[in-house]
């Protein structure tokens, strides 16, 4: 059911795309698909070579990592800089990633449920001054993020809320471009004639949003959910601001802590790379599987 | 419940949805705007409050900082910072670098990716979208030590070819940092532009093929006009994103000199908080960028309806 209606706007694109693609233009000689398929090679091998950089760097321990060229497998001592990595300070490294999954994971959870919700009241229920708060919801989604971050500071020192999980956990609910994103997709995927039979049924407006609404709206929910995941995951300055307590990091400002080690320390080079590279496992396995609802989201945002 | 299922069954034109008044939205949304209110407006509030004060300790400096109304005096102070009025400039300097690079790269592999003649269209948009699941830190990290020579394959690769460059010197700096955004940020928006390019009719394609026009005569003058919506709200959240410039700066820093702490205005609002313990031009600078980011989506959402109308 979700499923079908999420792939109906898509479909509908793709079905008039399908002959352009099935080769009826066959005009294109050798030479100009030579210099297509090469250009995109050369552009995605900008994008893929960091990447493999960091996977061949993470096997090397510091000696070969100065001494042997870059490609080259030196002695392989992947599992040595894992083990090294572990070890550091009684295992923060893992502390650091649980971390980072917990403010990711309640962020994305939580905060896209708050803002689908927003989405759909916007959407389906009609009350005064409506699009005043929406209007109001659109400018949130233009303030730069980080110039609320020192004030957010502040506030949260005065009700001495800094140094908690909460001073991150809070911030990171608030999701205006959710909001957006979920007025999109209930008006797309939630007919108004559905919930008005539910109404018909005798189901009130809470019941039939989360039997009807919110089922319906599933896959918006997932994608909403994986940018807010991602836009957490990275989320810096936030964090760097309000904690101190390294057992409070998230793995991003913690390896940015091993970083500034590792300048006077060139030992911590290794750890800072294979931390680097276990920190973006989890993300890449999750773009990966989840495929289809980055790129329906990608849409949903662009088009309006 | 059931007054409510009375009343509605008069048909009442214009509503979305009958029962579904402003009780029933309120608790949809109050959620939502407690947190709004507590990430967004407090904040927002709260620097304008701080930056129009200022804290004066009396006679000496003993004693309690009193607070005191000082109306502009904070922004005065912020915009006669030479390292302000620097990380302005900088930071204007790196948007006319990086955005026609990061755009215009968009647009070109985007339109690389929809030419007839492409292969494996699946797995390169999977390769152009990676980047996007490396976080910030961890971009700026590896560009980092890709930078660093000794340990980096790429300087390596120069000086083989008799080139020596230091990418983190005084001149480069500049331009290696706009190079992180640049990886970072194109895949995310070919994939945009690409799905864009997808909804191009394949009628008005055919047409100019039957009138002669080439692949690449197409793509500038049928495709291209055609995306440019999508190319307009690509342009507002880059711009918003780009002067939120914080991560890649601050993790650079400490692999080079050339990198001050006041090197961009995020930065140096962050120094005037943390560093010099002023929270008033703090906030004064956090209002003044995020006014910046007003004026600038004001204008590209103006400039790209009368484009979209004309």
């Amino acid at each position: 059911m979700s499923t079908s209606t999420l792939s109906r706007p898509r479909a509908a694109a793709s079905a008039h795309n399908a002959p352009r693609r099935g080769g009826s233009n066959r005009s294109g000689g050798f030479a100009s698909k030579l210099t297509v398929n090469g250009l995109l090679i050369i552009g995605s091998a900008y994008m893929v070579v960091p990447v493999l950089w960091l996977v061949f760097a993470s096997t090397k321990n510091a000696a070969d990592l100065y001494g042997t060229s870059a490609y080259a497998l030196g002695n392989f001592s992947l599992f040595e800089n894992i083990a090294n990595v572990a070890k550091q300070d009684g295992g923060l490294f893992f502390r650091w990633l649980g971390n980072s999954v917990m403010y990711a994971g309640v962020g994305a959870v939580l905060g896209s449920l708050i803002s689908v919700m927003a989405g759909y009241a916007f959407d389906k229920f009609q009350f005064r001054w409506k699009d005043s708060l929406f209007g109001f919801v659109l400018v949130g989604v233009l303030i730069p993020n980080t110039a609320t971050v020192l004030p957010m500071y502040l506030l949260a020192s005065l009700v001495g809320m800094t140094n908690t999980v909460w001073a991150v956990l809070i911030p990171v609910l608030c999701n205006p471009f959710g909001v957006y994103l979920a007025r999109v997709y209930s008006s797309s995927y939630v007919p108004a004639e559905t919930l008005e039979a539910a109404r018909m049924d005798g189901a009130g407006p809470i019941r039939s949003f989360f039997s009807l609404g919110l089922p319906m709206m599933m896959p918006g929910y997932i994608t909403i959910a994986l940018f807010q995941f991602v836009g957490v995951w990275n989320n810096f300055m936030l964090p760097l601001v309000m904690l101190q307590d390294q057992q409070l990091l998230p793995v991003s400002v913690g390896i940015s802590i091993w970083q500034g080690y590792s300048v006077p320390q060139p030992e911590f080079t290794p750890m800072v790379i294979t931390g680097s590279l276990l920190s973006i496992l989890p993300l890449l396995v999750a773009f990966i599987m989840l495929q289809r609802f980055w790129k329906s989201g990608l849409t949903a945002g662009s088009v309006k | 419940m059931a007054t409510q299922a009375l009343t509605t069954t008069v048909p009442r034109r214009g509503r979305a949805l009958a029962g579904t008044g402003g009780r029933t939205a309120a608790l949809f949304l109050v959620p939502f705007f407690a947190v709004f209110a507590i990430a967004m407006i407090a904040p927002v509030i709260y620097s304008l409050v701080l930056s129009f004060h200022s804290q004066q300790k009396s006679g000496l400096g003993f004693g309690e900082a009193k607070t005191v109304f000082v109306g502009l005096e904070n922004y005065v102070q912020v915009f006669q910072s030479e390292t302000f009025v620097e990380g302005i400039a900088r930071l204007g300097l790196y948007c006319l670098i990086y955005i026609p690079c990061m755009v215009g790269g968009a647009v070109v592999f985007a339109l690389l990716l929809d030419a007839s003649v492409a292969k494996a269209r699946k797995l390169f948009q999977l390769l152009v979208f990676l980047p996007h699941a490396v976080p910030g830190v961890i971009a700026a990290l590896i560009w980092a030590y890709l930078y660093t020579p000794g340990i980096s394959p790429l300087v390596q690769a120069l000086q083989g070819g008799g080139i020596q460059i230091n990418f983190l010197d005084a001149h480069m700096v500049l331009p290696s940092i706009v190079n992180i955004g640049v990886w970072e940020w194109t895949g995310y928006n070919v994939i945009i532009l690409f799905t864009a390019l997808q909804a191009v009719p394949r009628e008005i394609l055919e047409a100019a093929r039957v009138d002669g026009a080439g692949e690449i005569r197409a793509a500038i003058s049928i495709k291209f006009p055609l995306i440019l919506p999508a190319l307009s709200v690509i342009m507002l959240f880059t711009i918003i994103g780009t002067l939120q410039l914080f991560t890649e700066p601050s993790i650079i820093s400490k692999a080079t000199a050339s990198v001050t702490s006041t090197w961009v205005p995020n930065l140096w609002a962050y120094d005037a908080a943390f560093i010099r313990h002023n929270l008033n031009q703090a906030a004064a600078a956090s209002v003044i960028i995020a006014g910046l980011a007003a004026i600038l989506s004001l204008a590209v959402t103006r400039l790209s309806s009368r484009m979209n109308k004309s």
